[in-house]
């Protein structure tokens, strides 16, 4: 086993146990640091591939802003533990199955068919931030201002609703 | 090397328990961290094919789901907080004013 | 046995040589953020008009290890109710952050050769292709350490002072990001080396070829965000001793108070690094390449540091400093002349020796205006952060690509 192929179990596990980890957490803040866990693990995975510049991204935004968002939110409302529902027993255990059968089989089926993708060997000038500046600003500037324009809308729409009720 | 499909495998398995978090979580922010979990799972699998098929596409709409999350989680947020504040619960099943 | 351990090290040389560098590296900079807090009460209190400590030890560098004894040996209580995972996760995460910082810095251009294998300077390879960025990305990631530090304390000061403190270092790091722009585009690169050599373009200008002078908006913006990302005198309100108690770490204490102590002052030395790598040349010389007696100038500096602390200490009031004293000042003249006797080493330690000094005086300005200045209030600050600094930075990155973009039509240069 390579170390690339070590590496990337360990990653992938960390990844896993932080979502499983997200919905067995009883407390929102515990879950949200699972899913942090599960942002740093696929950075980590960004790297394997290649991708420096997504992954550095990837934690300075998705990580560094957005859930700290979230945990300002879990902070000020106060959040607290989950009330307890009554799933239906009898539901629980063949849902299951039919559950891990489906993963199985969708997995199966990616194995079979994404064999033939030969991964071409990555240099790092490929994924370079020249070369996806260059993309960004060239082939994909229209998408890129329309970005600009839903972060404007964006930042209207949570001023409005933050805003308390003139009384 | 690790082989493409491994990659996307482990896409779809964080892709299925994002999507079983939303269905059977009751408390809004899980569920809405769960939408979180669902395009992080997309993003993956985007870079995975980017360095498979040896172009940088992939990456680039990587930048863009990331920054449509930033500005889903942020309109998202605020709508939670007011429904925190109007029905003082954040269990999804009492929001429920328009059940019949 | 001793064979099979040589050649197991020797087969995976460059694991055993990075551990090896993180241990040195561990070592070297809690040491140093110890005498750094020696150094701020000293200077503090001469600002003040009063000797700092000056008992323990001569000149009272035994402070430190006082210091570090007292929180060994103090109680350590969980207050009831915290939520125990994140009440000890919070100070690891904030050490671990800021301790990944440091081992992002590149303390010098060239590696030593030792056994046919380099050993760079930091823990890094200067060659690293994201490497501001991946600073940024261990910054973002510091507000956790404060925010669920003051949640998980249960407890209404440390919860304002953590949401207070977080707001505010989330305020500032917009500004520090784009402040750093206008940098990044003059060296074309994210690469801590490559910005360090684009401004080495002009070597007998010296100092004059540094990015301070053009990117001077950049540098204040970006020196004033990073005061406040670290939560330091001016903007220190989350944590004044006289607002809210202590802020977010009050409910924290002995060890769990030391590491967030420990992980300030880490921050504090990572900013001054980046400061002088990004604006200030980094491991460059200010004096312009012509003037080969410059290379002297470190030698002439410790000989002459080392001959000032041996006068001192003969005349110092205990037995103890007038052994200790001499004894350090002996070292420090002895390393001074050997560098001057050893033209080949005095050539090596030209890069780091300038990135010290310059990290040095960024600390020293970091401790002056802990001295002299009052603080911001809380929306003053928010206001700052915002209204003013935000702004000032993004309108540097256009006046930089601007003049980048005439420099390249009317110049011809690239």
């Amino acid at each position: 086993m390579t170390a690339q192929l070590a590496v990337f179990f360990v990653l992938a596990g960390l990844a896993a146990i932080g979502a499983v980890s997200l919905i067995l957490q009883k407390h929102p803040i515990h879950s949200a640091l699972s899913l942090i866990v599960v942002m740093i693990a696929l950075a980590g995975l960004y790297l394997l591939l290649g991708a420096e510049f997504v992954a550095a991204v990837q934690i300075i935004v998705y990580g560094g802003a957005i859930m700290v968002l979230f945990v300002f939110v879990i902070m000020l409302l106060n959040a607290g533990i989950e009330e307890h529902t009554s799933i239906s027993k009898m539901a629980g255990a063949p849902g299951l199955l039919l559950v891990v059968a489906l993963a199985g089989f969708v997995a199966a089926t990616i194995a079979r068919s994404t064999e033939s993708i030969q991964a071409t060997s990555q240099t790092g000038e490929l994924a370079s931030t020249l070369g996806i500046s260059n993309m960004l600003f060239k082939d994909f500037v229209y998408p890129f201002e329309l970005t600009s324009f839903l972060i404007l809308v964006a930042v209207l729409g949570a001023t409005v609703l933050a805003q308390r009720e003139k009384s | 090397m690790v082989p493409t499909n491994y990659y996307v495998i482990l896409s779809a398995i964080l892709f299925g328990l994002g999507v079983f978090a939303f269905i059977f979580k009751r408390n809004i922010i899980t569920i809405f961290m769960s939408i979180e979990l669902m395009l992080n799972a997309v993003n993956l699998a985007f870079v995975a094919f980017s360095q498979a098929l040896g172009k940088l596409d992939g990456q680039v709409f990587v930048l863009f789901v990331i920054v449509v999350a930033a500005a889903e989680a942020a309109v998202g947020l605020g709508i939670i907080i007011l429904i925190a504040r109007n029905r003082q619960t954040l269990n999804v099943e009492r929001v429920n004013l328009l059940k019949l | 046995m001793i064979s099979f351990f040589l050649a197991l090290v020797s087969a995976n040389a460059e694991l055993f040589i990075t551990l090896a560098k993180i241990l040195l590296l561990l070592f070297i900079v809690l040491t140093v953020n110890a005498y750094l807090t020696w150094f701020e009460r000293k200077v503090v209190a001469h600002i003040q008009s009063r000797w700092g400590p000056h008992r323990v030890g001569p000149h009272g560098l035994l402070q430190p290890l006082a210091d570090g004894l007292k929180f060994l040996f103090k109680e350590d209580p969980t207050p009831a109710g915290v939520d125990k995972f994140v009440y000890y996760l919070a100070p690891l995460l904030a050490l671990a952050l800021a301790l990944t910082s440091i081992a992002l810095i590149p303390f010098g251009p060239d590696p030593i050769r030792l056994f046919g294998r380099d050993i760079y300077l930091g823990i890094t390879p200067p060659d690293l292709n994201i490497g501001i960025l991946a600073l940024f990305a261990v910054t973002a990631l510091g507000v956790y350490g404060v925010a669920l530090a003051g949640w998980s304390s249960n407890s209404k000061y440390p919860l304002l002072g953590g949401l207070r403190s977080s707001a505010q270092m989330i305020s500032y790091e917009l500004a520090l990001t784009m402040s750093v722009v206008g940098v990044l585009l003059m060296a074309g690169s994210f690469n801590l080396k490559k910005i360090i050599e684009a401004q080495a373009h002009h070597p007998e200008w010296g100092l004059f070829g540094w990015n301070v002078w053009p990117q001077i908006l950049g540098f204040f913006c970006f020196f004033i965000a990073a005061v406040a990302e670290t939560n330091r005198v001016p903007f220190d309100l989350p944590e004044a001793e006289s607002e809210l108690v202590a802020g977010f770490h009050t409910e924290y204490s002995s060890f769990k108070f030391a590491m967030f102590f420990i992980a300030e002052y880490t921050s504090m030395i990572t900013v001054s690094c980046l400061c002088s790598i990004l604006f200030f040349g980094g491991w460059l010389s200010p004096f312009p390449a012509w003037w080969t007696y410059a290379h002297y100038l470190p030698s002439a500096l410790l000989i002459s540091f080392g001959l000032w602390v041996i006068w001192d200490g003969i005349r110092y009031e205990t037995l103890f400093g007038r052994i200790v004293l001499p004894g350090v000042g002996t070292v420090i003249t002895a390393l001074g002349a050997l560098f001057v006797l050893l033209p080949d080493v005095n050539e090596f330690i030209q890069a780091p020796f300038w990135l010290l000094s310059k990290i040095f005086v960024f600390l020293f300005v970091y401790v002056w205006m802990r001295g002299t200045l009052p603080r911001f209030r809380y929306d003053q600050l928010m206001a700052f952060g915002w209204k003013l600094l935000l702004p000032l930075s993004i309108m540097n990155v256009i006046l930089t690509s601007f003049a980048i973009l005439a420099k390249m039509q009317w110049w011809g240069a690239k």
